[in-house]
């Protein structure tokens, strides 16, 4: 006879025991942004109006891809101050090739993002091998690329992409709803499947399992969630296709660093570099690629943001787009110690942040109170990562 | 068997080991005993390759080995388990079990696999942790001491080196280290113990080398010896 382990749910004691060290999850964000739902809503009905939900959407993609690629350099315990100037400049690289120079709108996607993938190798180098300060080589960046940029666009200033173009039109790409579903139906299939595949390998290997309803309930809760989403964005224009690139890119990295040895290593050398290199982890060669990638994902969200724009100018990346896109990602759950972290909180942090700027902008509230309440957020977001550290350091 | 013959090694002006020469037989636990600067340290970083030494040598079987980088003494056979854990506080217990060792399907982690060896690991080694899937950080003193000796058994070494692997723990875990100890050297393993901890030494060794100034200044047989031979031998006064 077979006795098969199963997970006990948590007792009281020890959910406050995980909660003194840190391990939150993602349930404070999921209530502030309930709790900034029903603010909003009873300040002023339009906020959840599909219209309104359609639009805050639009507007988070580009900060949140570039929030992204900040999540893969506070994972290493670093910072990269540089992401607004080079989602600008790499905009601007891919605006000069595609309308100045007339090449294949694709191309000159592709080369703008090579371009931010060697911008970021290079603070990478900078970083490990002249051993300058992370905060350091990064402002340089966030000064040398913003000049950079304002050199490459000269004296006219502005470029202006044309509307019905390739790169205007992915922010006015709109999935049909009998798409959207099917994206829908296949992701809840995902989530579900594997996570009754997993249950029956561990079964298999006599592993501790959760209970059996506990994969159905989490498939559920996303198929709602998902759902919801789809039905109201449908109620508007659709879902936008700035929002599935967003998506994916979100997915993707999480994957990436929960289930290749690239990302565990990444989670290791955020939590321990001198336990990381005695284990043969070449530390090196994950700290640039962490810089490569934070500054990739930094053009490709500077690409989607001048397409939103149909247009790149002096202020392309600049004003407050990084700090935006850093505390998204500390408001979403990454700890700024490094080593804690997960991608989708780029979304969740981003969901905030957007949140508060659009319903403070229906209310008409003038952008100094959005700024004040925005720190706000971002101090008692970081104040919490703080005590959590401290509770796990005790 | 893992002999060392003989070995020196010069700092400058300090001779931190003269001549030294040790014995590790499967199944044994050697205590390297000796006060500060005797060179337990040095003579342990020689064996696990971190330095080279100036002369000696260093025998597995009989024939002479290379020992000159810490690569070579994990090809060796030869795992040591350092005083400051070396774990990732953030990392579960499988992931530091594993960690730059993981298993692998070309990049995907092969989660269940390693999952279940770490279990299995650590229930032949009797190590209790609840739900190994917690961050390190959540753990006992005791328990992060035993992960980081567990951990330095997933290569199958032959020799496990210890440093001071009490220091820093109170009564209840440093009686499960011992036991753990003692549990490794039932698996045939040879085990090298450095501690200051006269009674963790009289607890689990079978010999105490002693250390001093540099030299061989003793060997005894723990089941045979009184504490008081084995202190005067570390101080160099007269028994």
């Amino acid at each position: 006879m077979t006795l098969t382990e199963t997970r006990k749910p948590y007792t009281p004691k020890e959910a406050v025991e995980r909660l003194r060290h840190g391990d939150l999850g993602a349930w404070p964000v999921v209530g502030g942004l309930i709790a900034i739902a029903i603010v909003f809503q009873t300040l002023n009905d339009r906020f959840l109006s599909p219209e309104n939900l359609t639009n805050l959407v639009l507007q988070m993609a580009a900060t949140g891809t570039i929030s992204l690629g900040i999540i893969m350099v506070l994972l290493l315990g670093e910072i990269d101050l540089s992401a607004g100037s080079v989602s600008g400049v790499c905009a601007v690289v891919m605006a000069i090739l595609a309308v100045r120079d007339g090449w294949n709108p694709i191309l000159a996607i592709v080369v703008a993002m090579l371009a931010g993938a060697l911008i970021g190798v290079l603070h990478g180098v900078m970083f490990t091998q002249l051993r300058m300060p992370s905060f350091v080589v990064t402002l340089a960046g966030l000064l040398g690329w913003l000049g950079l940029l304002l050199y490459l666009l000269g004296q006219g200033g502005i470029i202006n992409l044309p509307f019905n173009g390739f790169i205007a039109g992915l922010s006015d790409t709109w999935l049909p709803p009998w798409l959207a579903w099917l994206i829908v139906v296949v992701l809840v299939a995902a989530v579900g499947g594997s996570g009754l595949a997993q249950r029956r390998q561990r079964l298999a290997a006599d592993l501790p399992v959760t209970p059996a309803w506990w994969p159905m309930v989490k498939a559920g809760g996303f198929a709602v969630v998902l759902g919801a989403a789809v039905a109201v964005m449908s109620a508007d224009r659709g879902v936008p296709l700035l929002l599935v690139i967003f998506g994916a890119l979100v997915v993707l990295f999480d994957l990436v660093l929960r289930h290749t040895v690239f990302g565990r290593w990444m989670y290791a050398v955020g939590g321990n570099v001198e336990a990381a290199r005695r284990a043969g982890i070449n530390v090196t060669r994950i700290r640039i690629a962490a810089f490569a990638l934070s500054s990739t994902l930094a053009a490709t969200g500077g690409i989607l943001a001048a397409s939103r724009l149909a247009a790149v100018n002096q202020g392309s990346g600049g004003s407050d787009t990084l700090l935006m896109a850093i505390a998204a990602a500390v408001i979403g759950g990454t700890s700024l110690f490094g080593g804690r972290g997960r991608a989708y909180h780029a979304l969740l942090g981003v969901l905030v942040i957007q949140s508060i700027s659009n319903g403070m902008f229906l209310l008409s509230v003038d952008s100094s109170v959005r700024y004040m309440v925005t720190a706000a957020v971002l101090a008692l977001a970081v104040g919490i990562d703080s005590l959590a550290r401290r509770g796990s350091a005790s | 068997m893992i002999s060392v013959k003989n070995v020196s090694k010069r700092y400058g002006a300090v001779q931190a080991l003269q001549e030294v020469s040790l014995d590790l037989r499967p199944g044994e636990v050697v205590a390297l005993v000796g006060d500060n600067g005797a060179g337990k340290s040095t003579l342990v970083k020689a064996i696990a390759g971190v330095i080279s030494p100036d002369s000696g040598t260093i025998l597995v079987d009989g024939s002479e080995a290379r020992v000159a980088n810490p690569h070579d003494a994990q090809a060796l056979g030869i795992s040591t388990v350092y005083q400051d854990l070396a774990l990732c506080e953030n990392l579960d217990v499988v992931a530091n079990l594993f960690l730059g060792a993981e298993r692998r399907r070309w990049t995907l982690m092969r989660h269940i696999s390693m999952e279940r060896s770490a279990r299995e690991l650590l229930t032949s080694l009797d190590v209790r942790i609840r739900d190994i899937a917690v961050p390190v950080s959540m753990l006992s003193g005791g328990q992060r001491q035993s992960v980081a000796i567990a951990r330095a058994l997933v290569g199958e070494p032959r020799l496990v080196i210890l440093d001071e692997p009490t220091a820093a723990l109170g009564v209840e875990q440093t009686a499960q280290v011992l036991d753990l100890i003692r549990r490794l050297r039932d698996r045939g393993l040879m085990v090298l113990l450095i501690s200051h901890n006269l009674a963790d030494v009289r607890a689990v060794s079978d010999r105490i080398v002693v250390l001093r100034l540099g030299r061989n200044a003793g060997e005894f047989v723990t089941a045979e010896t009184s504490q008081e031979a084995v202190v005067a031998a570390i101080t160099g006064a007269a028994a």
